[in-house]
């Protein structure tokens, strides 16, 4: 089972092996509203922790996704760019925007447990 | 005479609203598009025929289609007049913008705009023979520097974002003069700022460092002092602000960032608040724009056009733009070509000419003394719409007056599961265009109402009661009457996902069907 | 003060219920030394006689186009407006409505402008266009970024034959911007080799035709140049009506078209407000600038008309957006949509002929008068001159014997050693009776001239 973590931005990442798939938690696809657009990076695009990685478009809003670890991407979701809706149906499933091969798993120490998000939500409302 | 009466009183048989087979609904009309009712061979102008020539086009003629759509007069008329009536307008009724200054639009400005020797004249005749249109410019130019208590005006940009651009280009050039440009290039702007001003600054290579609004709605001194260095090349603020308040720290600020080195830009969207009350130049600002569609009443056109005009302290004067306009003797004449230190050019021509002439005969018409009563009415106007709601609606900064516009948040709707849009489309059926909603982006369903002193008391008491009725009943539950309305509007909420996941941004020639 | 609606007894309620004991005690937050008691400098308010008497003394000092043999152009071009156009766009609806953002009441202007987009695309033969630019010189320096943004490159190309104001404009937007542009020397004859200037750090080349000089250019060889190198090519235009009678940049593989819609709809005006025409392919609709009209449908089903693709926009970008532009020239756009909606494809094509055939009559009258020759091989309303003696004193001389000759190209370029130049244009306005009368007084003038 690959683990879940969370940055405060609400980015999330699933890690299995050495790459982690990237994208936005179901609180943030909320917040945006329908989203319409994905701008995705490039294959190959070395990315730090933190830096912008894509860009998730609503109608009224648009939202950086910072790469929750440094990595490289190595794939990127056709389907989010064919149906963006996914990211609203399924954000942590078939809604994943990127995949990165991690530059340095030790930076997932610092991110948020599924539970720690939950409770670092709860302090937002 | 005629014996024969008729029924003169409605009964009550019949359904409240039924259907029609045109779809139309009485004067509410449905219309095509030009390109499903048009005809490629059908013209509504009648020319003469060409005189015959030898053609000159060499190989560059135009073969096959355009494609487009002609209508006879008749028809072009009914298109447009049916098209008109689906829009909201000022002189329909209150259009309580926020931001946007919807105030009348006097008539006796289209008609001047329109004599002979203001619209039938090229920019580029010799200007001997346009001296009344260089006079008006400076006549304009003067009055916009005396109101403002500047020294120097740029007459061109074509909008305030594009005033806000000219500006940043003139600071930019000031700070180059002085060999500062690669060390200052940071621009400071408050986070409750119109997202033209962090725009304007990153289309010339600035980066924006956000400052914040205090607790109490304003900017803080001490938080500019934190945000300036020797990186900053000027800070931009609004003022009165987007929250409807005034920068009562403003001259700090100023002094501040003039001591920094930097330079005080000053967007003045809201310029209403203040014309007769007190001048920017006095607060230490370096340049500004005016939008003429706002404060000085040119009308908003469905999106434009507007005008831009900005204003400089000595500060900035020497780097303005060309062209400007310079007297000697006794005639006018243009400055088109840099010779000193001016940045360069913002726009072909002149500036937007059509613009001035309205925006000097709105001046001419309220004189000092009734530019100075419209920004008390205004201001009035604003104070009496929130002193009549606040019991109901939240207020971000507390209970305290205003300057020319009220602002809201979303707080007091929080139990009724309604939202701001809710709220705003449920105006829409009473009548009245909604005000600016979410911005500024620091109040969370933010709801900003600017009336404008052109309104009657009669017309700002209605639009209170109204505002009342809606406030009551969403606080009571009445849902139905928020999450679908509008109802009565030619068209109800629209998918707007749909138009952004699919764009459909023209009219396409239907394919032709398959031949079996 | 007619405009003012509220009266002593309303303000007097007003502040009663607003619990103010004055209306200073409302401006209180400005700084006591900064509060002024009123404008001393300003004259009183005057009433509608007053202030039409001012501005018709001040408009009486200009020589109104119409009042004489008329020949400039230059970036501006004085058409005849069908009387249904102005007075469609002064109605209140039209005129006083704001910018769509509710579009439930507000498909009047919304239509308008899906309509007014459709019309460029074809017009200038391109997939997609947006709802205006404030000019086109404006609408060109934004193509120019929007040419970065897609090739990732700072570097643009500027023909020869682009009007003088335009390249102005780009290069400041330019240097403000740190990127570079490689301006071509002005290019009365159409000859320059601009695929030279071409390289692979060049994001985009942006070419006029017809050129500020009238000449007609073919964009499919330096398109291919262009594209042969990653860059992009940018068409620009200042006269509209051109595209009733010549092959338009969509079919010569133009990326971009940008350019001055003023010839529909719009009245000379000194200058503005004008309106940019922004046309380009639709794989790069989400780096266009500007506002997007929108097709979807409403809680009904019924077809609707929505601004849509907003997040380019300032308002949701900020200081990423693709420009800074909020207001436009939504009026203008309409009134050129009204135009072109009269006109038709027969309309418009007439239109393109009567002012071709005017021209090339001019041209014709003017080349043959002795020391005079006109330059251009193709052109279609405009063309350039050379007289035998300085331009712009010449033209001074034709204005005072009553005929504005046209542009001494040393007006805009007085540093380009062209000071012989005149650029010339003819519209359906020009009658024959005017057309005589310019070649007899730039006759009589070069006579008296020589005769000194």
């Amino acid at each position: 089972m690959s683990e879940i973590r969370y940055t405060k931005d609400h980015e999330y990442v699933r890690v299995d092996g050495d790459i982690g798939a990237v994208g936005i938690s179901d609180h943030a696809q909320r917040q945006l509203g329908d989203v319409v657009f994905v701008e995705l990076p490039a294959l190959g695009a070395k990315f730090v922790k933190g830096a912008g990685a894509a860009v998730v478009e609503s109608v009224k809003a648009a939202s950086d996704v910072f790469a929750p670890v440094s990595g490289e991407v190595v794939a990127v979701n056709a389907e989010v760019d064919a149906e963006p809706s996914l990211i609203n149906e399924d954000a942590l499933g078939r809604g994943w925007i990127l995949k990165l091969k991690l530059a340095d798993p030790s930076e997932l120490d610092a991110l948020l447990s599924q539970a720690d998000y939950d409770a670092f939500l709860e302090t937002l409302e | 005479m005629n014996t024969q009466g008729r029924p003169t009183q409605p009964t009550s048989e019949g359904p409240t609203r039924r259907g029609s087979f045109t779809g139309n609904r009485a004067l509410e009309m449905e219309e095509a598009l030009i390109f499903e009712t048009g005809r490629p061979g059908t013209t509504g102008v009648d020319l003469e025929a060409p005189v015959a020539v030898k053609s000159r086009l060499g190989a560059h003629a135009r073969e096959g289609e355009i494609g487009l759509p002609g209508l006879s007069e008749p028809e072009a008329l009914r298109h447009y007049v049916r098209l008109s009536r689906k829009n909201y307008s000022i002189d329909a009724g209150l259009y309580p913008l926020g931001s946007c200054t919807m105030k009348h639009n006097p008539r006796l400005n289209e008609k001047l705009a329109r004599l002979p020797g203001f619209a039938d004249i090229h920019p580029l005749q010799p200007v001997s023979t346009v001296q009344g249109a260089l006079e008006l410019i400076d006549a304009l130019a003067s009055a916009l520097l005396t109101i403002t208590g500047m020294r120097a005006a740029a007459m061109s940009p074509k909008a305030g974002a594009h005033g806000e651009l000219c500006g940043m280009m003139t600071i930019k050039a000031a700070i180059a003069a002085r060999g500062e440009e690669k060390t200052r290039n940071v621009v400071l702007v408050p986070d409750a700022a119109h997202g033209t001003n962090p725009a304007s600054a990153a289309l010339i290579g600035f980066s924006v460092r956000a400052v914040p609004s205090g607790a109490e709605g304003v900017v803080e001194a001490d938080a500019v002092r934190a945000a300036l260095g020797p990186d900053v090349a000027a800070i931009m603020l609004t003022n009165p602000n987007t929250c409807g308040l005034f920068e009562r720290h403003i001259v700090a600020i100023a002094e501040a960032t003039h001591e920094a080195g930097a330079y005080f830009y000053c967007d003045g969207a809201n310029l209403n608040a203040v014309v007769g009350k007190t001048r920017p130049g006095d607060l230490g600002v370096d340049a500004m724009h005016i939008n003429l569609h706002k404060t000085f009443s040119t009308p908003h056109g469905g999106g434009g056009p507007g005008a831009g005009p900005v204003v400089f302290s000595d500060r900035l004067a020497a780097f303005a733009p060309v062209p400007r306009v310079v007297r000697e003797g006794d005639a006018l004449r243009l400055v088109e070509h840099a010779n000193g230190d001016e940045f360069g050019r913002m726009a072909a021509f002149h500036g937007q000419m059509g613009m001035f002439v309205r925006a000097l005969a709105y001046i001419l018409s309220h004189g000092a003394d009734g530019l100075k009563q419209a920004s008390e009415d205004a201001v009035l106007a604003a104070n009496y719409v929130r002193a009549s709601v606040s019991d109901l609606m939240s207020a971000p900064f507390g209970d305290r007056h205003c300057m020319h516009e009220a602002l809201f948040d979303d707080r007091w709707l929080k139990d009724s599961g309604l939202t701001t849009l809710d709220f705003a489309k449920a105006m829409i059926d009473e009548g009245y265009h909604p005000m600016t909603v979410y911005f500024p982006l620091i109040v969370h369903g933010a709801m900003l109402i600017e009336p404008t002193e052109s309104e009657s008391k009669a017309s700002l008491d209605l639009f209170i009661m109204t505002l009342r009725d809606l406030a009551m009943s969403a606080l009571a539950g009445e849902r139905e009457r928020f999450v679908g309305a509008p109802y009565h509007a030619p068209r109800r909420r629209l998918d707007e996902t749909r138009a952004a996941r699919q764009p459909i941004l023209r009219w396409m020639k239907p394919a032709p069907a398959p031949m079996e | 003060m007619r405009y003012l609606p509220l009266d002593d007894s309303d303000r007097a309620m007003m502040l009663n219920r607003v619990r103010a004991a004055d209306i200073d005690a409302l401006f209180a937050d400005i700084p006591v030394d900064q509060r002024i008691t009123g404008l001393v400098e300003l004259p009183k308010g005057a009433g509608e006689i007053e202030v039409e008497r001012a501005l018709t003394r001040m408009a009486a000092r200009n020589v109104a186009a119409g009042s004489v043999p008329f020949f400039l152009g230059a970036g501006a071009y004085r058409h005849h407006v069908p009387a249904t156009v102005d007075h469609l766009i002064q109605r209140s609806e039209f005129l006083t409505s704001y910018t769509p953002y509710q579009p439930e009441i507000s498909q009047g202007t919304l239509q308008a402008l899906f309509e007014f987009q459709t019309q460029v695309a074809l017009l200038t033969g391109m997939e997609v266009a947006n709802a205006s630019m404030y000019d086109g010189s404006t609408a060109c320096a934004e193509a120019m970024l929007m040419a970065h943004r897609l090739t990732g490159r700072r570097k643009a190309v500027l023909s020869g034959g682009l009007h003088p104001q335009y390249a102005d404009v780009a290069a400041t937007l330019a240097r403000m911007a740190d990127d570079e542009v490689v301006r071509l020397p002005l290019d009365v004859g159409a000859g320059e080799d601009l695929a030279a200037a071409i390289d692979d750090q060049t994001s985009c080349v942006i070419v006029q035709t017809p050129d500020f000089f009238g000449n007609l250019r073919d964009l499919a060889p330096i398109a291919a140049a262009a594209h042969a190198k990653g860059a992009l090519l940018i068409a620009a235009f200042a006269e509209a009506v051109a595209f009733g009678a010549i092959r338009p940049p969509g079919a010569m593989g133009a990326d971009i078209v940008v350019g001055e819609g003023q010839s529909l709809g719009g009245a000379l005006n000194f200058g503005g407000p004008y309106l940019g025409l922004f046309a380009a392919r639709l794989q790069h609709v989400r780096q266009m600038p500007g506002r997007l009209a929108g097709e979807t449908v409403d809680a009904d089903g019924r077809r609707s008309f929505v601004l849509t693709l907003s997040t380019r926009e300032q308002h949701i970008r900020r200081e990423k957006a693709t420009s800074n532009i909020c207001t436009n020239s939504g009026l203008c756009a309409l009134a050129f949509s009204i135009h072109l909606a009269l006109l038709g494809e027969a309309g418009l094509r007439r239109l393109a002929a009567v002012n071709h055939a005017n021209a090339v009559e001019l041209a014709e009258r003017l080349d043959a008068i002795e020391g005079v020759s006109v330059l251009n091989e193709t052109f279609f309303n405009e063309f350039a001159i050379r007289a035998p003696r300085e331009a712009g004193g010449l033209v001074e001389e034709l204005a005072r014997r009553g005929i504005i000759a046209g542009l001494p190209v040393s007006r805009l370029a007085p540093d380009a050693g062209l000071d012989d130049l005149i650029v010339v244009a003819a519209t359906e306005l020009t009658t024959a009776a005017d057309r005589a009368a310019y070649a007899t007084a730039l006759a009589e003038s070069l006579t008296s001239g020589r005769d000194r």
